[in-house]
């Protein structure tokens, strides 16, 4: 297969940026924790020499560390359960016809067959995620169920399933689960802030330095977490429609489930924001991205549905460059 | 002398990477064949049900039916490979043409157990197709590791054969005749 060793060049890519994030995520952490230290006096800086035990930086660590360990293992049922995700079963002709079309996919992309989910949600998108082949899920919506026929359905489970084998899931889900600790100690640390300014206890030099650091970075955090996000789904979003149609062997089959998706612009009602990376069109907003404009572009989780229709339509009009090896690598 | 040493050690791992490289890529294509063999078995364990279902309802594609069916003995009594996979791929053929004209029966498709076999049947002729391709794509890496130079040294040294491509039928380009002498049997 020539697609296979192009896939376990992006796996490594994966390790590799997961393994960045993690750690990214915990030095975030043990910054902060310092500045809490520094805040709280528990370390000080007399004559540039370092005094006292860094409290607040050693819990940071452990607290780091558990949420990196937390997000790995359970991130996936994490992220169902904040998306209301519920196990899918045969129980209608239309979800047997699911179930039979995520074995199709695995079998192509010689895969184990991950496990279904399904949103109650009318808006038609999907995502996968999990640690590994071994322990992926792909989750539907109970409106890409009813309004994809066959095909369409081929093509966005093929595109799922190339995320599942790259390892894509695993970053993917590492960014929603981190993210959102992130998102979660920044808004702990601005009411933080707030309380202890009201203290009148802010006479020490060091101490107002390191408040505003801390203000700083409970500002910054979920930018920058958002930013992570971004710029780690975009160009996936292409390798995986491509991928897609290598498994399908057939473009016409992702880009008219995009094109139906395309048609009906629904947001899904359920809050996510910091999942939002996960699914395969942007499910805050389907066709807001293609407004375009660079800050749109900067700041959107998923390429334009417009270009990737368009590089679709490309490969239907070109059979041969149908699955392009070169940019796979 | 050391120079030689480097030499010799780089040629023994490189052997060895070579080597494992070829028994995974053998694997992979035994692999592959073993899903292929479970979905063709699947598929001979419907035909009964299929001609079960629509026996009840009218002359439903009697000559296709009949065909499949005695494909599929063919299939399950075949002395060797090449007649086996022949015979599949008769049954490929014929089920193509089936599933293809069952969507013109309104009677068929207001039957809730036909339909259902019918999914089943639709599952199990893409996942023969699927990992036909998973198959020959794994035939295509494995052969081309063996023809490879210096690849192929190691290969012929160890007894690595490539593997036999599955092709699929010659594709049946006619349309498939639609039989709509719906003449239900009472």
């Amino acid at each position: 297969m020539p697609a296979a060793s192009d896939f376990r060049a992006l796996e490594r890519q994966n390790r590799r940026e997961t393994v960045m994030l993690v750690s990214g995520f915990i030095i975030v952490f043990l910054l902060i924790g310092g500045a809490f230290d520094l805040f709280a006096g528990t370390i000080q800086i007399r004559n540039g020499h370092l005094y006292g035990a860094p409290v607040f930086m050693g819990l940071a660590l452990i607290f780091a560390v558990v949420q990196s360990l937390v997000s790995y293992f359970a991130g996936a049922p994490l992220i169902l359960s904040s998306v209301h995700g519920q196990p899918l079963t045969p129980d209608t002709p239309k979800h047997q016809m699911v179930l039979n079309v995520i074995q199709e996919m695995a079998v192509a992309a010689r895969l184990p067959v991950p496990k279904a989910y399904c949103i109650p949600d009318s808006a038609p998108n999907a995502f996968a995620t999990g640690r590994n082949p071994e322990h992926s899920i792909i989750c539907v919506t109970q409106g890409l169920i009813d309004n994809m026929d066959r095909e369409e359905l081929q093509g966005v489970i093929g595109h799922e399933m190339s995320h599942i084998a790259d390892y894509d899931i695993r970053t993917m889900m590492m960014v929603a689960v981190l993210v959102g600790g992130i998102a979660m100690l920044s808004d702990f640390m601005i009411r933080a802030s707030f309380f202890s300014s009201m203290d009148g206890d802010s006479d020490r030099k060091d101490g107002g330095i390191a408040a505003i650091l801390m203000i700083l970075l409970a500002v910054v955090a979920p930018f920058l977490s958002q930013l992570i996000a971004m710029a780690v789904s975009r160009e996936r979003e292409y390798l995986a429609d491509a991928s897609s149609v290598e498994f399908t062997r057939n473009p016409r089959a992702l880009l008219r489930a995009l094109q139906r998706i395309a048609e009906t612009e629904s947001p899904l009602k359920e809050g996510v924001r910091g999942t939002a990376h996960l699914f395969i069109v942007n499910p805050l907003a389907a066709n807001a991205d293609d407004e375009g404009g660079f800050f749109a572009n900067l700041l959107s989780t998923h390429p334009p549905l417009g270009k990737r229709i368009a590089r679709l339509q490309a490969m239907l009009a070109a059979p041969a460059a149908a699955a392009p090896v070169s940019e796979r690598a | 002398m050391t120079i030689l040493l480097i030499v010799v050690v780089a040629l023994v791992v490189y052997v060895i990477a070579a080597y494992n490289s070829l028994v995974s890529a053998k694997n992979q294509v035994d692999n592959s064949w073993r899903q292929i063999d479970v979905q063709l078995k699947r598929r001979h364990d419907l035909i009964p049900n299929l001609v079960e279902a629509v026996k009840g309802y009218m002359n439903f594609e009697r000559d296709t039916l009949t065909q499949v069916v005695e494909a599929r003995s063919k299939a399950v009594s075949a002395p060797d490979q090449a007649t086996r996979m022949a015979a599949e791929n008769q049954i490929t053929a014929g089920m193509g043409k089936l599933l293809a004209v069952m969507e013109n029966y309104p009677q068929l498709k207001s039957d809730q157990s036909v339909m259902q076999l019918q999914e089943e049947l639709t599952t199990t002729e893409n996942q023969i197709a699927f990992s036909r391709q998973a198959y020959n794509d794994a035939v295509l890496s494995l052969n081309t590791k063996i023809e490879k130079f210096p690849g192929n040294i190691i290969a012929s040294n160890f007894g690595f054969k490539g593997a036999e491509y599955f092709k699929a039928a010659p594709e049946d380009s006619a349309v498939p005749k639609v039989d709509l002498g719906l003449t239900p049997r009472a």
